[in-house]
């Protein structure tokens, strides 16, 4: 799916560049993008050795199993693949409150280091698992209550117009995440034989 | 009302971080006697090693869509779906928002202040841009960093999940912004 994907942007992104005349800026967006990635990874050093500090604080005093075990009752039906008091559960729990809050800067490490427990638990160390997919797609919908700081800067009196209907509408995205992960796991195409058989003919292909 | 509960909610936050620094640590060390600086650190050490870690996964990501926002291609999308989204109720004006929120959260930055300046920020076009912006993350952003930082390469239905529910989520703020707000 990523191939094509990923294939796929490049692909239209060079053929609609040339249709439109800027062919210029497509090649120059693929050199600036990839110092961008770097830029921000780096940018990440600090802030990732900030919070797995402080998180492997918490998990060593116990803390984040405490965390893990409280909010187990709603983590199972989520999470139905992750061990009782998992430390991956208590990340992922830390993880989601951090966004709630629109704390983006602790949410990523955590996020991280949530995705690096669920790792432990996985037999196939380069196909996602159904936690990890539910964990992501429950990211990317956004679970935030607390407006961007951004978006409260640009709308000024208006912004408390459209608290409600930001909360409403990211909860109803977060439910259709959590709907089509559930749904779309159960599909052949998208099981964990299917992703390592295609890996397979892949590799037969090169062959 | 809405306004005491929003800001209430931000006045919170901006203790949770302080809190959390000096509370766990507190915790750690008052009741369980850990060793709190030594720990830190050595938590803090794979900082380095998992930042490193995600920078192939996100140049692949981000050099492909920075390709295909430079090419002009999200207009000649615009152009196919708008017959659509007319049937639907869906703002035209809002539909390039919708197309890059996934994408790129710098990108959709810029089209929501567009927004805003060309609308006004009481306009209901602006309003359902923020309720947009808001309520999705940068969906492909966050696969390259998270799956890249323990090394997954197949995602299985992460995309389409994650697509699917960018969609519902743009949909709703139109919907729901048009109920309340017009």
């Amino acid at each position: 799916m990523l191939n094509y994907i990923w294939f796929g942007m490049m692909a239209i992104g060079v053929g609609a560049g040339i249709y439109n005349g800027k062919i210029d800026a497509v090649t120059e967006a693929a050199i600036d993008m990839a110092k961008v990635s770097v830029n921000i990874a780096i940018g990440l050093i600090g802030i990732m050795a900030l919070w797995l500090g402080i998180m492997k604080i918490a998990e060593d005093s116990g803390l984040i199993r405490i965390i893990a075990k409280g909010l187990r009752p709603i983590t199972i039906r989520l999470f139905p693949d992750v061990p009782e008091d998992h430390p991956a559960i208590g990340s992922i729990v830390l993880n989601m409150s951090a966004n709630m809050l629109g704390l983006g800067n602790a949410a990523t490490p955590l996020g991280l280091k949530a995705m690096e427990e669920l790792q432990e638990l996985n037999p196939h160390k380069d196909t996602a698992t159904n936690s990890m997919v539910m964990f992501l797609a429950i990211n990317t919908s956004s679970v935030q209550i607390i407006l961007p700081a951004t978006v409260v800067a640009l709308m000024g009196a208006t912004a408390s117009d459209i608290f409600i209907t930001t909360i409403l509408a990211t909860s109803l995205s977060t439910i259709a995440a959590i709907v089509a992960v559930k749904v779309l796991e159960k599909m052949k195409r998208f099981s964990v034989s299917a992703a390592l058989g295609e890996a397979e003919s892949e590799d037969d292909d090169h062959d | 009302m809405i306004e005491y509960i929003a800001e209430g909610l931000s006045s919170v936050a901006k203790y949770i971080i302080p809190i959390l620094l000096v509370g766990i640590p507190f915790y750690a060390l008052a009741v369980k006697k850990v060793k709190v600086y030594e720990v830190f650190v050595v938590g803090a050490k794979d900082g380095f090693t998992i930042a490193v870690r995600i920078i192939p996964y996100l140049v692949a990501i981000l050099v492909a869509v920075g390709m295909f926002r430079a090419s002009g291609a999200l207009d000649l999308l615009l152009n196919l779906l708008t017959p659509v989204l007319n049937l639907i109720g869906f703002p035209p004006e809002n539909l390039p928002l919708a197309l890059m929120r996934p994408l790129s959260g710098s990108g959709s930055l810029g089209l929501l202040t567009d927004l805003v300046n060309e609308y006004g920020a009481d306009s209901l076009t602006a309003k359902i841009g923020a309720t947009m912006f808001g309520s999705s993350e940068t969906t492909f952003y966050v696969l390259a960093v998270y799956f890249g930082s323990v090394g997954i390469v197949r995602s299985r239905h992460a995309i389409p999940a994650g697509l699917f529910a960018d969609a519902v989520g743009a949909l709703s703020a139109v919907y729901l912004c048009k109920l309340f707000l017009m």
